[in-house]
């Protein structure tokens, strides 16, 4: 392999570890904090829709599977390559803001898993939801366009 | 609780062959060791503590404290299928039964299991999807249709439905991770995708146990049991996911370069 193909690897690679672990972190927090902690989230909404149930288990399982391979990978990288931390914090907040993002509007909005928060006037909360989980995404890829400029900069000089 | 009787008459006796059962397994399990000891190097010892730790986990599913109450209890019963269908296979399939068993037979009869292993039909049902639907599945079929309820009242569909959680169980988990003698081996992406299908509908299940728990058990325990299905499963298939994603990083990961980096480093 050549030495350009290498870096780009590792640059997809730590990308790609960054965003797994990401996506697992948020399910986390969204588990440990709202519902577990806060008690905000139900374990289950009598709304929620027959198809809801079953994305809301796929995807769950996914960000479960999501943290530990990421993490994998992240030993993997870590043994062969030389890498950019940013780049990996990059794709960390991509996957943090792309689970909130897909979480709060997909799951608790189209299909009615389940809401934020019960009792109360949800379109507030609907909406700091939603507006971190946008701002998240967009350090995450302004994150990611400087590694590359960087990069870029690096291979051009 | 009525409907349970025709199992609590029976349910003592399930629990000695249930016990006999074990031992006899352990048993098995050391004269394999002793066998195979004979021609090989020396059996690991730390292989049969899991082959132990695994028989008393299923066992655990029928007897002690949690196997008391598992026919009379939704909780108790949802804690021994995580105990019986998802934990022990993973304890028991670790500690290698099939290598060991190849190792203990006479040539011609570990020709004649090794034969059977490569057949059609075993390279069918390791399919991690195949697995997957056998298990998972299996388990539609017991809490979503009136099977929950029958099983208590007949004592031979008591007996399939528990050897059918344990075998797919195990087949899921051989299926999954290959640390036992593997025939047909499946790509890791292939394996993962499963893994998450299958844990999917895992959880998707136990919240449709939580949204309508079978007939005959009280809600409130219907949505307790259905919480521990679904947060049991989460700890236990880590396990898997972990194993699993090892394995990858170790194939991917070449030791050689590992102590290249590092010599390059000092």
């Amino acid at each position: 392999m050549t030495r350009k193909n290498t870096m780009q690897s590792a640059g997809n690679k730590i990308l790609l570890s960054g965003v797994l672990i990401g996506i697992g972190t948020m399910a986390l927090i969204d588990e440990i904090i709202f519902h577990q902690l806060l008690q905000w989230h139900h374990f289950f909404d009598f709304n929620t829709m027959q198809f809801g149930i079953f994305s809301d288990g796929l995807l769950n399982a996914f960000a479960l599977f999501a943290i530990v391979a990421g993490i994998f990978l992240f030993a993997h990288v870590t043994k062969l390559y030389s890498y950019s931390p940013l780049r990996w914090w990059a794709g960390i907040f991509t996957g943090l803001g792309a689970f909130q993002l897909f979480d709060g509007i997909v799951s608790h909005k189209v299909l009615g898993i389940h809401q934020i928060r019960y009792g109360v006037d949800i379109l507030p909360y609907d909406i700091a939801w939603n507006v971190s989980a946008v701002l998240l995404l967009i350090i995450g890829i302004v994150m990611w366009l400087k590694t590359r400029t960087h990069t870029a900069r690096k291979a051009g000089g | 609780m009525e409907h349970y009787h025709a199992i609590h008459e029976y349910f003592p006796l399930i629990q000695n062959t249930v016990i006999m059962l074990a031992v006899l397994s352990i048993i098995g399990y050391i004269g394999a060791m002793a066998v195979s000891a004979r021609k090989f190097t020396s059996w690991p010892v730390r292989r049969l503590l899991l082959w132990v730790l695994g028989v008393a986990t299923a066992a655990g599913a029928f007897a002690g404290p949690i196997g008391n109450m598992s026919h009379e209890n939704f909780i108790a019963h949802m804690a021994g299928h995580l105990l019986l269908g998802m934990l022990a296979p993973i304890f028991l399939a670790c500690s290698k039964p099939m290598t060991l068993l190849l190792r203990a037979l006479p040539t011609e009869y570990a020709k004649k299991v090794s034969r059977l292993l490569n057949t059609n039909y075993a390279k069918m049902i390791t399919n991690p999807f195949v697995a997957s639907v056998l298990n998972i599945g299996g388990l539609f079929l017991i809490y979503q249709t009136g099977l929950y309820v029958w099983m208590h009242v007949s004592i031979l569909l008591f007996i399939i439905v528990h050897l059918h959680v344990f075998l797919a169980g195990y087949l899921f988990t051989i299926s999954l991770i290959y640390v036992d003698v593997t025939s047909h081996r499946y790509a890791y992406w292939y394996r993962a995708i499963a893994l998450v299908v299958a844990l999917g509908f895992h959880k998707a299940l136990s919240k449709l146990i939580y949204q309508s728990p079978p007939a005959m058990v009280p809600v409130d325990e219907g949505r307790s049991g259905a919480m521990l299905m679904y947060y049991g499963g989460d700890i236990v298939d880590l396990i898997l996911i972990v194993i699993l994603c090892f394995h990858w990083y170790k194939s991917i990961t070449p030791e050689k370069a590992q102590s290249r980096k590092a010599s390059m480093q000092k």
